[in-house]
């Protein structure tokens, strides 16, 4: 993985410094709040509702696990011992102290991370496919690119104050594990017909209160274009998005307004007129880039590791549904690679604890090459799994409560943090989410594949709208509601969830769901998924299981 | 069990750690709702809270009602604020 170069570890103690030095000034009355806030926000540092909250930015989501161990750390030292993993492959730690930033950050900072750019109107944390360099079906590995664009758009000074946030995602394949399509921008990697490595572009995607799926602007631009084409995109954005209203000012609002033909039009006359030269990747750029992300020194596949595997199957029906649902295919032959659950039954999505966090580590390096991945479904990777150590590997897991065999069933909800937590909620989220996750758990394996996702306000920090199943909490006069969608995706075949109706109480919300998987299973064909069952019988049944007869 | 009168009070979160505190009789601030200083309107209270920026962050009033145990706060929101997290 890309390590810092003394330019970049110079650069985070001057600014672990300069951010010294301005809590102190606000400790003394020096600066005001209003003063303080923006230079806080810059390094991820928000307010909510009990304490502060750090968001800690995990660049694609690959973390070494000298990096993992540092997460344990400031789990341990300077919150209450656990870190919450989010929907853009961060981590957040909810009970931060400000008078203990300075020396958070300096910890943070002696493993090459920080909070800059996981807040404000700038660039933030480039994401991408969790299985990036592992998967079977990818064109490419993506994070070569992702380092790139992450050099080029770190306090990109043209950049740092755009109408409004701005996030980016690549996708590794075909098959997207990155939810690319309700970005900002989306980039999916793929080949020319002459065999030229290049991106698909995307442009204004989104979720929040106006869902969009983002829509293609330019099918194909070679590698060495990549920065000076998204250069041109942010160009017209900061020229032309909104800034009278922050509802209408992310970059899908403006595409929306001009169509993406008019878009376009503007990003290629922009793109035509300014000189590439400074931004153009050249090969051997690249190339140094790419060699940080060298495949590791994989082993022979063992003689015996698939008939071990096989035997341990056989005698252990756990295992069995682990391997099921938490193992996926390597590229190359004798490995898995393995999706950690985060989402234990009863126990709010995303979380993990210092001491899981630790073992982790640990299991990285004596089970892979010390590489963990974070999922933007709120779940961890250990890419390099050799077979044979599979059932080592899911012990070690079972006995430290991360044996959950989930993945990509009903219990694996995503869930944003919430009215628990968040300044921003309106409805809780967690207990929703915890309810509906052990509720579900006895039949999910004959639901088969299903994303349900909640979140606690408008904002969609947890996906709903993408959610084969979506849940979104609303304040009614005081009260908790829930406003059920269903046929979203955020898969290659995005789509946003319909409403099937008016919003039900808490204690309302597990029925409604039952009701609507009740639907799906009974109208599903053979192999196939909600969205597609959506797709094909319409709203209409699944409102009248609701709701009664519409 | 409350008494049904409702009142205002003045919170705010304590500016070196966050937490929440309420603004207390004696000026300063307490994290303790049961501390608070409230009244039918709490417009006096702000403006003595809002003098000391030093202490804590973004005062606002808030409503409260007091219950067998003290004060509480009505409205979801604020009793997670005063209670903590429900999970």
């Amino acid at each position: 993985m890309y390590r810092y170069d003394e330019f970049d570890r110079r650069f985070l103690e001057e600014r672990v410094a300069q951010y010294r030095g301005q809590v102190a000034r606000r400790l003394n009355g020096q600066l005001t709040e209003e003063e303080f806030r923006p230079l806080r926000l810059r390094n991820g540092l928000y307010l909510q509702l009990h304490a502060y909250m750090l968001r800690v930015s995990i660049p694609y989501g690959t973390l070494s696990a000298e990096q993992v161990r540092m997460l344990a750390h400031v789990a341990r030292k300077y919150d209450r011992g656990y870190g919450h993993f989010t929907t853009r492959q961060n981590i957040q730690y909810n009970w931060i102290k400000l008078d203990e930033t300075p020396d958070l950050l300096a910890d943070l900072a002696t493993v090459e991370m920080h909070g800059i750019q996981t807040s404000g109107n700038c660039i933030r944390n480039i994401t991408s496919d969790p299985f990036a360099g592992v998967a079977i079906d990818e064109i490419e590995d993506p994070r070569p690119y992702c380092e790139i664009i992450r050099q080029w758009s770190t306090l990109h000074p043209e950049f740092s104050w755009l109408p409004r946030k701005f996030k980016i995602a690549v996708s590794a394949a075909l098959q997207d594990r990155a939810a690319v399509h309700v970005h900002d921008i989306g980039l999916y990697l793929k080949r020319s017909e002459a065999g030229e490595v290049g991106f698909e572009v995307l442009v204004g995607g989104g979720l929040g209160r106006t869902p969009i799926v983002g829509k293609v602007l330019r099918d194909f631009i070679p590698v060495r274009h990549l920065l000076s084409y998204l250069e041109a995109i942010l160009r017209v954005y900061n020229a032309y998005g909104r800034r009278d209203n922050i509802y209408k000012a992310r970059i899908k609002i403006l595409v929306q307004a001009l169509g993406v033909e008019k878009m376009r039009d503007a990003v290629e006359a922009e793109w035509a007129a300014m000189d590439h030269t400074p931004l153009d990747l050249a090969e051997e750029t690249v190339a140094a880039i790419v060699r940080q992300f060298a495949p590791p020194a994989y082993a022979a596949a063992g003689a015996d590791d698939e008939a071990a595997l096989a035997a341990s199957v056989e005698a252990d029906a756990d295992f069995a549904r682990w391997v099921r649902h938490n193992v996926f295919p390597h590229k190359q032959p004798g490995y898995a690679v393995v999706t950690i659950s985060l989402k234990p039954l009863g126990r709010p999505p995303g979380d993990a604890s210092a001491e899981q966090l630790d073992l982790i580590a640990d299991l990285s390096e004596t089970h892979g090459f010390s590489e963990v991945r974070v999922t933007h479904e709120q779940n961890l990777v250990l890419p390099d799994v050799r077979r044979g150590d599979l059932a080592a590997l899911y012990r070690a897991l079972a006995a430290a409560g991360l044996g959950a065999s989930n993945i990509g069933l009903a219990s694996d909800i995503i869930a944003c943090p919430g009215l628990d937590y968040c300044s921003l909620a309106n409805a809780r989220s967690i207990p929703v989410a915890e309810r509906l996750g052990e509720h579900l758990a006895a039949r999910e394996e004959e639901i088969g594949p299903m994303k349900i996702k909640i979140s606690g306000c408008i904002n969609a920090c947890g996906h709903h709208h993408v959610g084969h199943i979506g849940i979104l909490g609303v304040d009614k006069n005081g009260e908790e509601f829930y406003q059920i969608t269903v046929g979203g995706s955020a898969d290659e075949n995005a789509a946003i969830g319909g409403i099937v109706g008016k919003a039900v109480p808490s204690e309302g919300v597990n029925g409604a769901v039952d009701k609507l998987l009740d639907v799906y299973m009974r109208l599903r064909e053979d192999g196939e998924e909600l969205p597609a069952t959506y797709r094909r019988v319409g709203a209409e049944p699944f409102k009248e299981a609701v709701y009664g007869a519409v | 069990m409350t008494t049904g009168s409702t009142y205002q009070a003045v919170t705010a979160n304590r500016l070196r750690d966050g937490v929440t505190v309420y603004f207390t009789a004696l000026g300063a601030w307490s994290t303790a709702i049961g501390d608070a200083a409230h009244a039918e309107d709490a417009t006096d209270l702000l403006a003595a809270a809002a003098a000391q920026p030093l202490e804590a962050v973004g005062a606002y009033v808030i409503a409260v009602e007091k219950a067998d145990r003290g004060l509480r706060p009505v409205g979801l929101r604020e009793q997670i604020r005063a209670f903590g997290p429900t999970v």
